[in-house]
C-alpha cells in the first residue's frame, strides 16, 4: 500500500469533513467560473456588435460635432479625399476597409433626405449589416472583421451583395428603408435630386439609424452635384476590435493629425463597463478565495492533523519519516484541491448555464479551459492552505499515542 | 550486548518543576533476552522503552546499540532505526482505524518500499502466524481486543525486527487472552532470537522474562542494582 491508497482511504473513511472542508473552495471557484462564462460570452456579444454594426471608427473633420455616431458625417466640413490614401499607404494593421463619404441635407419635394456619396465597394463591404437583413439578424461568429476568404459564408443572398457592388453606377442610387416609404420608391425607380435623375437599385432594409434616411449614391456623382470637388466629410473605417482596443485610435490621429476620430464606442461602452465590473468582481472573488478557501481547507487539514495525532504518532512510530507525514498532508491538500477545482467548475457552468437565460437573456456555453484553470487555482490555494498544518503535523512526537494511557 | 545504556537520563521540563523520569540508568541488554520491565505507575518505564526505542532522546546519558551511538541522532536516522530494527507492541494496540488489519500490516511494509504484491502476501503470512487468516479483511472495531493486539504483534513484526518493544501488551486484555499474548511474544523471543523488552505491571507476565528491571523513580530499584551488575557482569 503506498501513501497515495493511504491518502485516499483517509478520505473516504471521513467522507463528510471532506465535503465541508471542500464547500468553501467549491463555492468560490463556481463563483469565479460563473461569472468568467457570462463575461465571456458578454465579450463575444460587444466584438458581434462591433462587427454587425460595420464600420466601426470615424474618420472626420475637425470641426465636427460627434453627438451621435451615426448621423456625425451629416452636414460635416469637409476635408480632402486625398487623407483615404494616406491611411492606406501606411498600412496600419487592424484597418480593414476604408469608406469615404460626402454627405448632405437635402429636400426633394417636401422631403427631406441625406444624400451621402459612397465608394461602392467599400462602403458594401464594410457593412455586413446590410446583408444580415438588419441587426442581430443572424449570428455571426465573434471574429474580428470579415475576412476576404470567409465572407460569402456570411451573407445570406450574395447575389445582392453582388448587385449592389456592381451596379452602383454614376447615376444609380440605394435608399434606405424611411426613404423608400416616404416617397414611395421601389428597385428600378428614378428618382431626382438637384435636377439629376438617379435609379433606385436596391432598397435597403431597415437599421432603426439615420441611415434609413440615406440615399447613396457614387461618391464622385454626389462631388460633382454639389460641387465640392475632390472633398469628403468623413471616412469610415471597419476597424478589428482587438486592435482598436490596442491602441488602434491613436495610431489614426498621427496619420490624420488634423481630424477628429471617433468610435462606436459609446453604444457598446456601457456592455464593456459591464465586462470590466464582472472582472472585477472574478478578481474580488479570487483574492476571497485565496483567504476563505485557504483557510478553510489549512482548518480541514489542521484539524484533521488533531485527530489524526494518534495515527501520525503511530506512522511515526512505525518508521514513517517527517517527509512522509508532510507528503500525506500535501497529497491530501492537493486531492481536495483537485476535488473543489472539479467540482467548482461544473458548479458554475451548469449555474451560469441555467441562470444565465433566466437572469441576463444570455446563452451561456460552457468554456472547457476553465476546467484546467479552475484546478489549478484550487489546487495552488489548497497547498498555501496546507502548509501550516502540514509544518505542525511534522512537529508531532512519534510516541504522541504511546502516552494516552 | 545488543544495548548498553550509561547514565541514561530524561528530564521532562514543567512548569511545577522538571520531572525526572528517568535518572541515570546504567546496564546492558545481551541479544535474545527477555527483559521485562517492572515499576509502580510514573515510574519511568514508558520512558525508558521510548527512548530504547528510538522514539525520545535522552536528556543525557547514551544509548549504544549494536556498537552504536544513537542518542542526538536526526529524526531520520532515528525513523530509519524503527523501521529497520525495531517492532513496537502497545497496550492500546496503535491500530489505524480506518485500515483493515491486513492494510495495517502492509503499511509497516510500506515504508521498506516492498512491492504492493509483496507486502500483502507477506502480511498475509503474518496474520496466519498470529492465528488471524480468517479476519484479514475485518477493521480493528470489528476485533476483539485480543484480535487487536495480534494484528499489532504481526505489525512490530513486519520488519523483522531485532528488538521487539512492548509497553503493557496485555495491560487492557483479560487473564487468559493476556497469557496467548505472552506465549506469542515468548515464542518470537525463541523462535526468531528477538530480543523483547516488555513492560509489565503483572507478577505473571513479568515471570516470562529472564531478566527483570525494577524501577523507583526513575532509577532501577537499590536492591536490584548489585542483582544487574553480577547478571550483565556491567562493565562502567
Ligand atoms: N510528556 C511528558 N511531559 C512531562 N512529564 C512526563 C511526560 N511523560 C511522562 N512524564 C512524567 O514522567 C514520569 C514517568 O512517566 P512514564 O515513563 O510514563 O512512567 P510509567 O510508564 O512508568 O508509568 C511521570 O512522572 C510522568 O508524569
Ligand atoms: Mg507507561
Amino acid at each position: 500500500m503506498n501513501l497515495f491508497k493511504l491518502v485516499l482511504i483517509e478520505l473516504w473513511h471521513r467522507k463528510s469533513q471532506l465535503v465541508s472542508g471542500l464547500l468553501a473552495i467549491t463555492l468560490g471557484i463556481g463563483v469565479i467560473v460563473g461569472i468568467r462564462s457570462f463575461s465571456v460570452v458578454s465579450e463575444k456579444a460587444v466584438a458581434v456588435n462591433l462587427d454587425n454594426l460595420g464600420a466601426n471608427i470615424m474618420v472626420l473633420p475637425q470641426a465636427a460635432s460627434v453627438d451621435n455616431y451615426y448621423s456625425a458625417d451629416i452636414d460635416a466640413p469637409t476635408f480632402p479625399e486625398s487623407y483615404v490614401e494616406r491611411i492606406v499607404t501606411s498600412s496600419l494593421p487592424g484597418v480593414d476597409n476604408l469608406s469615404p463619404k460626402l454627405t448632405r441635407r437635402l429636400k426633394i419635394g417636401n422631403e427631406s433626405i441625406v444624400l451621402t456619396g459612397i465608394l461602392p465597394k467599400s462602403e458594401i463591404a464594410s457593412k455586413p449589416i446590410w446583408q444580415q437583413g438588419g441587426l442581430f439578424a443572424d449570428k455571426i461568429a465573434a471574429s474580428c472583421a470579415p475576412k476576404p476568404g470567409a465572407e460569402p459564408a456570411k451573407y445570406l443572398d450574395e447575389r445582392l451583395q453582388r448587385k449592389g457592388i456592381d451596379s452602383l453606377a454614376e447615376a444609380d442610387c440605394f435608399i434606405g428603408s424611411v426613404i423608400a416609404q416616404r416617397l414611395n420608391l421601389k428597385e428600378k425607380d428614378k428618382l431626382n435630386i438637384e435636377g439629376k435623375d438617379f435609379t433606385v437599385v436596391n432598397v435597403l432594409p431597415e437599421t432603426g439609424t439615420v441611415d434609413d434616411d440615406r440615399v447613396f449614391a457614387n461618391l464622385h456623382t454626389v462631388q460633382e452635384l454639389l460641387g465640392t470637388g475632390e472633398q469628403i466629410s468623413a471616412i469610415e473605417i471597419m476597424g478589428c476590435c482587438s486592435e482598436i482596443s490596442d491602441g488602434l485610435l491613436g495610431k489614426l490621429r498621427n496619420v490624420l493629425p488634423d481630424t477628429r476620430i471617433t468610435t462606436i464606442g459609446q453604444i457598446v461602452s456601457t456592455q464593456i463597463e459591464t465586462n470590466k465590473m464582472m472582472n472585477k468582481i472574478s478578481f474580488v472573488f479570487l483574492i476571497i478565495i485565496l483567504f476563505v478557501g485557504g483557510i478553510s481547507i489549512g482548518n480541514y487539514i489542521w484539524a484533521n492533523v488533531n485527530e489524526r495525532r494518534k495515527e501520525i504518532g503511530i506512522l511515526r512510530m512505525i518508521g514513517y519519516h517527517k517527509r512522509h507525514v508532510y507528503f500525506i498532508l500535501v497529497l491530501k491538500g492537493i486531492i481536495i484541491g483537485f476535488l473543489g477545482g472539479i467540482a467548482g467548475y461544473i458548479l458554475g457552468t451548469f449555474g451560469a448555464i441555467w441562470l444565465g437565460p433566466q437572469f441576463a437573456g444570455i446563452e451561456v456555453a460552457p468554456i472547457y479551459t476553465l476546467i484546467l484553470v479552475s484546478v489549478v487555482i484550487s489546487v495552488s490555494v489548497s497547498i498555501i492552505g496546507t502548509v501550516i498544518p502540514a509544518y505542525m503535523a511534522g512537529k508531532i512526537e512519534p510516541f504522541s499515542n504511546m502516552q494516552e494511557e | 550486548m545488543l544495548i548498553k545504556t550509561r547514565n541514561l537520563t530524561k528530564i521532562y521540563p514543567h512548569n511545577d518543576g522538571a520531572v525526572h523520569a528517568i535518572n541515570n540508568l546504567s546496564f546492558d541488554i545481551p541479544k535474545g533476552s527477555f527483559v521485562t520491565v517492572t515499576g509502580a505507575s510514573g515510574s519511568g518505564k514508558t520512558t525508558l522503552l521510548l527512548i530504547l526505542g528510538g522514539l525520545l532522546h535522552p536528556s543525557s546519558g547514551t544509548m549504544v546499540y549494536n556498537g552504536k551511538a544513537l542518542n542526538m541522532q536526526k529524526d531520520d536516522v532515528m525513523a530509519n532505526f524503527r523501521s529497520n530494527h525495531v517492532g513496537f507492541v502497545m497496550q492500546s494496540f496503535a491500530l489505524i482505524s480506518y485500515l483493515t488489519a491486513v492494510e495495517n500490516i502492509m503499511i509497516a511494509l510500506n515504508v521498506r518500499n516492498k512491492n504492493k504484491a509483496e507486502a500483502r502476501k507477506q502480511a498475509i503470512e503474518l496474520l496466519d502466524w498470529v492465528g488471524l487468516n480468517d479476519r484479514i479483511n475485518h477493521y480493528p472495531k470489528e476485533l476483539s481486543a485480543g484480535q487487536q493486539q495480534r494484528v499489532a504483534i504481526a505489525r512490530a513484526l513486519a520488519n523483522s525486527p531485532d528488538l521487539l518493544l512492548a509497553d503493557e501488551p496485555t495491560g487492557n486484555l483479560d487473564p487468559g487472552l493476556s497469557e496467548e499474548i505472552l506465549g506469542i511474544l515468548k515464542v518470537i523471543n525463541e523462535n526468531h532470537n528477538t530480543t523483547v523488552i516488555m513492560v509489565t505491571h503483572s507478577p505473571i507476565a513479568a515471570s516470562f522474562g529472564n531478566i527483570t528491571i525494577s524501577l523507583e523513580n526513575g532509577q532501577i530499584k537499590t536492591n536490584n542494582q548489585s542483582k544487574y551488575e553480577e547478571i550483565f557482569q556491567l562493565t562502567h
